[in-house]
């Protein structure tokens, strides 16, 4: 038995997931689009990009089907709910998340990293690696307490995808829109947002988030019992990681944009645009964004990549996602102490840096598909 | 034999399983104390050639075969490092753009002493002083030793650049497009610098232009480039009397001049073929108006049609009489036959009908100049100061100036893309200065404006379709359908064909490019086109096309031109007056036939002075 569960970030997936149903529903008979789309898939290497994503995403929506089981009732009593919440992915893999060894092992051993007294078939007491629970069967190792190294990979491509898009999400209308209106209109509104994110750069990002962080974990310890769950708390900590890192990491891309629409303004076809009176948010919506999507494409797929890192340095910090959730930031975070001691533990980085490759690679191969078949210029090009 | 000779050469660029041959078997010699000028569209090659003897060319592109001996030496045997020593020593180069061939962080003084010392080997005092003898022998003073490019103008700099040139104290300067960036006073200054220096110094002059006036005020001997081959090759004075190409006869006949007023301009039809092309042959077979069978089936020698006289034509030595008329007649730029339906304007400007369409009373646009910390006001800059004109249905004013006079300031404040500062601007009889929001914008419908440069004026992402449907979107209430239907018959108007509609600007040429813009000036029905510099970026023959559907689409809609250019032969071929225009005033206003004839103010002389095509080499 059990009973569906929606954490806060599975609703905004849900809603996310939603949207983009509906945009596509909508441009459906876009002939542009489809063009565009067909474009992308017609490449060897947009194809199998695309794949290696969905392929991800795939994961991380399994990841995001959360249920919580009902425990043995007790006689005359309704069965309570496990306060363990799993997902669906986490049934999938149920081999090798229960197969846990007793602390490390190499990856595809026989035996424990760690020697141990065992007793030999001739009753006497040695010290010697003890042979594994499941030999062989840990692709990537096993870690300190024991779990399966490919099933922490596997749960940490959720949170990974969900710092990655939900802080992008957060941070692009700063960015678009603070940035682009900042060139386009110049002046006072140029002064002001300029000023706003000079000093938002000013002050050091960490203790920004840090502070934040800490007022979030306030308001969770305040109001515990609508977070019931350690994975309710952990996910709320996540979503708060999101918002504070969108909210202070658009600076950047503003700049860029910026820059690039006070070139634009300047052009004459946005002149032209004016001379038919076609008011300033249409020029924006149509004359200056597209201009400025390939910037955007670029800086948002390289972002990423530095997101995904970032949640690893404040988990180092400490005031990154939960200790207890399973997240690459972590996993390399628990690798710094695992590389100073001798011999060295290696698989847990090397998974974690494996599986992150794969990801940003083909997301940085796949928007570069994108941004060229959005160009009108590459269009007809071999 | 002195000087440098370039014998068959040709350039291939290997693109993905393709050659393209930008320039194919080019030959000609430029003596000592001798100036060539290498004359031709955009896309010819011409500038390829010139890279190419310098040994210049970009990534990609290789010498495929030719020589170029520079007295006796051959070029393309020298190791690199022996190039170097040549390159800027014996042949030097300047380019089209100062502003970019000037390192700005450097003194230009610094830059001609590095010069010196790479190729005369000039330390300390020494160097400085033949630094000043540099600069004073391209006319500039003393003074300059301290000056960075920012503090001179653009003719200073390409002084400037031309004394760092020297400094190597070349054989052969090599000079591409030297003024096209330059205003014509400063043009004229710079081209007759050039010849100067070419006569005292005995230095051969390679001139890469695209200006037919330009090439017969500075050349010897001319070379007529077309589709990457010389097609006509001969002295100067007999080029200009008796071209023989036909292509070179085209390009005198496209040329719009006073004398053709009210005249169709002679049409250049089609494009050049692209550089990958296959010929059996003539190249310009395909545009030519003198084409027979021959010529699509024979490749034409370079033959002498008279002694010092080549030309790449089968018509050139066949004497047939049939031939040589028919050139000639397109030779005298005479209207022809399918020209007619403008003849019965010729000569006599056409009637204006008498409403006036624009009147703008004493205008002023000022530009706070703000220093310090609170920026505050100090001054302010008159881009615009005190203009009064006015224009009636049917008419064109052209507006003449050079750059920075505030042309395209007044322009922009007329249409209130920038807000005046003073005076006021009435369109079809209704001040602009009161109007805001809806009505403003209602009244947009009725001016519009060509913007001078067709690559910034499109944007890139948008479908011709949707640039077209913008402003009739904007400012007519017409539902999708007869908007559509209405770009259809825009393109037919513009001579665009009609699956235009579905694609991006980059797929079309800058003429091509400029008659879209045109097109989606006229979707909303102006009443008052302000054309900027609508042909400046263009080449001749498509400035002729251009120029052709201008004066067909006003007489079509009795569209007021305000054409503001600083090309003297285009106002004297397309307007009825003129209004010259200097440091934001209007300096002299009148019928052009008075203004071009009979200039009353002296800059308007000093205009018509320097307009390159009237004075002889030999002046000074």
């Amino acid at each position: 038995m059990m009973k569906p569960l929606l954490l806060w970030s599975d609703s905004l997936i849900l809603l996310l997931l939603a949207a983009l149903a509906a945009l596509l529903w909508l441009a459906r008979h876009n002939e542009a689009l489809r063009g565009h789309w067909r474009q992308v898939m017609r490449s060897r290497v947009g194809r199998v990009t695309a794949l290696i994503l969905s392929l991800y995403i795939g994961i991380g929506l399994l990841d995001s089907a959360h249920y919580v089981e009902r425990l043995p009732a007790a006689p005359g009593q309704p069965a309570p709910f496990s306060g363990e919440v799993r997902s669906a992915l986490d049934w999938l893999l149920t081999p090798i998340r229960v197969s846990v060894e007793k602390t490390y092992s190499a990856p595809l051993a026989e035996r424990l990293y760690a020697k141990e007294s065992v007793m030999g078939p001739d009753g006497v007491e040695r010290r010697d690696y003890p042979r594994l629970l499941h030999p062989g069967a840990h692709w990537f190792g096993t870690d300190k307490v024991g779990q399966d190294v490919l099933y922490l990979s596997l749960k940490s491509i959720r949170t990974g995808l969900l710092i990655g898009s939900l802080t992008t999400l957060v941070m692009l209308p700063f960015a678009l829109g603070l940035g682009i209106s900042a060139g386009y209109f110049g002046g006072r509104v140029d002064d002001i947002i300029q000023y706003l994110y000079t000093t938002l750069n000013s002050i050091p990002g960490v203790l920004l988030i840090a502070a934040a962080v800490l007022v979030v974990q306030v308001q969770i310890e305040a109001h515990a019992e609508l977070f019931n769950t350690a994975a309710a708390r952990s996910d709320v900590r996540l979503l708060a990681l999101c918002g504070i890192l969108g909210v202070t990491g658009w600076t950047g891309l503003a700049r860029l944009l910026r820059a690039e629409s006070l070139k634009l303004r300047e052009l004459e076809f946005v002149l032209a645009a004016r001379a038919f009176g076609v008011g300033h948010g249409r020029i924006l919506l149509r004359h200056l964004l597209p201009n400025v999507m390939h910037l955007v494409l670029i800086t948002v797929v390289l972002d990423f990549s530095g997101l995904v890192l970032a949640e690893a340095v404040l988990s180092y910090v400490g005031v990154g996602v939960d200790p207890g959730m399973i997240s690459f930031g972590n996993m390399i975070n628990g690798a710094r102490l695992e590389l100073a001691r001798e011999p060295v533990v290696w698989w847990q980085l090397a998974a974690s840096f494996l599986f992150m490759f794969v990801l940003v690679l083909a997301a940085n191969l796949f928007a570069d598909q994108v941004r060229v078949a959005l160009d009108p210029k590459s269009r007809g090009r071999a | 034999m002195n000087g440098l000779v370039v014998e068959n050469l040709r350039i291939e660029i290997p693109v993905s399983g393709r050659t393209l041959v930008p320039v194919d078997g080019v030959s000609f010699r430029v003596g000592t104390n001798e100036c060539v000028a290498l004359l031709g569209e955009s896309g010819c090659g011409k500038s390829m050639t010139a890279l190419a003897l310098m040994r210049l060319l970009p990534e990609g592109a290789r010498i495929a075969t030719g020589h170029v001996r520079l007295a006796e030496e051959e070029l393309f045997a020298l190791p690199e490092a022996a190039m170097v020593a040549v390159r800027g020593g014996r042949l030097a180069m300047i380019f089209q753009e100062p502003q970019s061939s000037l390192n700005p962080v450097m003194t230009v003084a610094g830059q001609i002493a590095e010069a010196l010392a790479a190729h005369l080997g000039l330390q300390g005092a020494a160097a400085q002083a033949e630094t000043v003898r540099l600069l004073e022998a391209v006319g500039l003073t003393r003074g300059h030793i301290t000056a960075y490019p920012f503090q001179l103008s653009g003719g200073q700099r390409q002084r400037a650049l031309i004394a760092m040139m020297l400094a190597g104290e070349p054989e052969l300067l090599i000079a591409d497009e030297p003024t096209t960036a330059l205003d014509v006073t400063v043009q004229a200054q710079i081209l007759a610098l050039l010849r100067s220096l070419q006569r005292q110094r005995g230095m051969g002059l390679l001139l890469i232009t695209h200006d037919l006036d330009v090439a017969r005020d500075m050349a010897d001997r001319v070379a007529v480039m077309y589709a990457g081959q010389i097609v006509e090759w001969a002295s100067r004075d007999r080029l200009y009397s008796t071209p023989s190409h036909p292509y070179t006869q085209k390009l005198f006949a496209v040329l719009p001049r006073l004398e053709r007023r009210g005249q169709r301009l002679d049409s250049l039809p089609g494009r050049v073929p692209p550089p990958d092309s296959v010929f059996t042959g003539c190249r310009f077979a395909e545009r030519c108006p003198a084409a027979f069978g021959r010529c699509h089936e024979e490749i034409p020698a370079f033959q002498e049609a008279a002694p010092g006289h080549y030309v790449r034509c089968h018509l050139a030595t066949s004497g047939e009489p049939r031939g040589a008329s028919g050139e000639r007649q397109v030779a005298s730029g005479e209207p022809r036959v399918a020209s007619g339906e403008r003849q019965v304007a010729s000569g006599e400007p056409r009637v204006a009908s008498g409403e006036t369409i624009l009147e703008v009373l004493d205008l002023t646009v000022h530009f706070p100049i703000r220093r310090g910390l609170f920026r505050r006001t100090v001054g302010s800059f008159k881009a615009v100061d005190g203009v009064s004109l006015s224009l009636q249905a049917g008419e064109t004013l052209a507006l003449v100036g050079e750059s920075g006079c505030g042309k395209s300031t007044l322009a922009r404040a007329i249409l209130r893309l920038i807000e005046p500062t003073g005076g006021s601007v009435a369109v079809a009889g209704e001040a602009l200065a009161g109007l805001n929001g809806e009505a403003l914008r209602r009244k947009r419908a009725e001016m519009q404006i060509v913007f001078q440069d067709p690559y910034a004026s499109l944007n890139p992402r948008m479908r011709i379709g949707d640039i077209l449907e913008e402003g009739m979107a904007a400012l007519l209430p017409l539902a999708a359908a007869p908007r559509r239907a209405r770009v259809k018959a825009l393109l037919d108007q513009v001579g665009l064909p009609l699956d235009a509609a579905g694609r991006y600007p980059h797929e079309f040429s800058g003429g091509q490019r400029q008659r879209i813009a045109i097109a989606r000036a006229l979707a909303v029905q102006p009443k008052l086109l302000i054309l900027d510099e609508p042909t400046s970026a263009l080449d001749v023959s498509v400035q002729a096309q251009i120029l052709d559907l201008l004066a067909d689409l006003q007489e079509a809609h009795g569209l007021a031109y305000l054409f503001i250019t600083h090309n003297l032969p285009v106002v004297a071929y397309l307007a009825q007056r003129v209004a010259v225009m200097r440091a934001g005033r209007i300096v002299e206003e009148g019928p052009v036939e008075q203004i071009l004839t009979a200039p009353r103010h002296e800059y308007t002389r000093l205009l018509l002075d320097s307009a390159p095509g009237h004075c002889a080499p030999d002046e000074p």
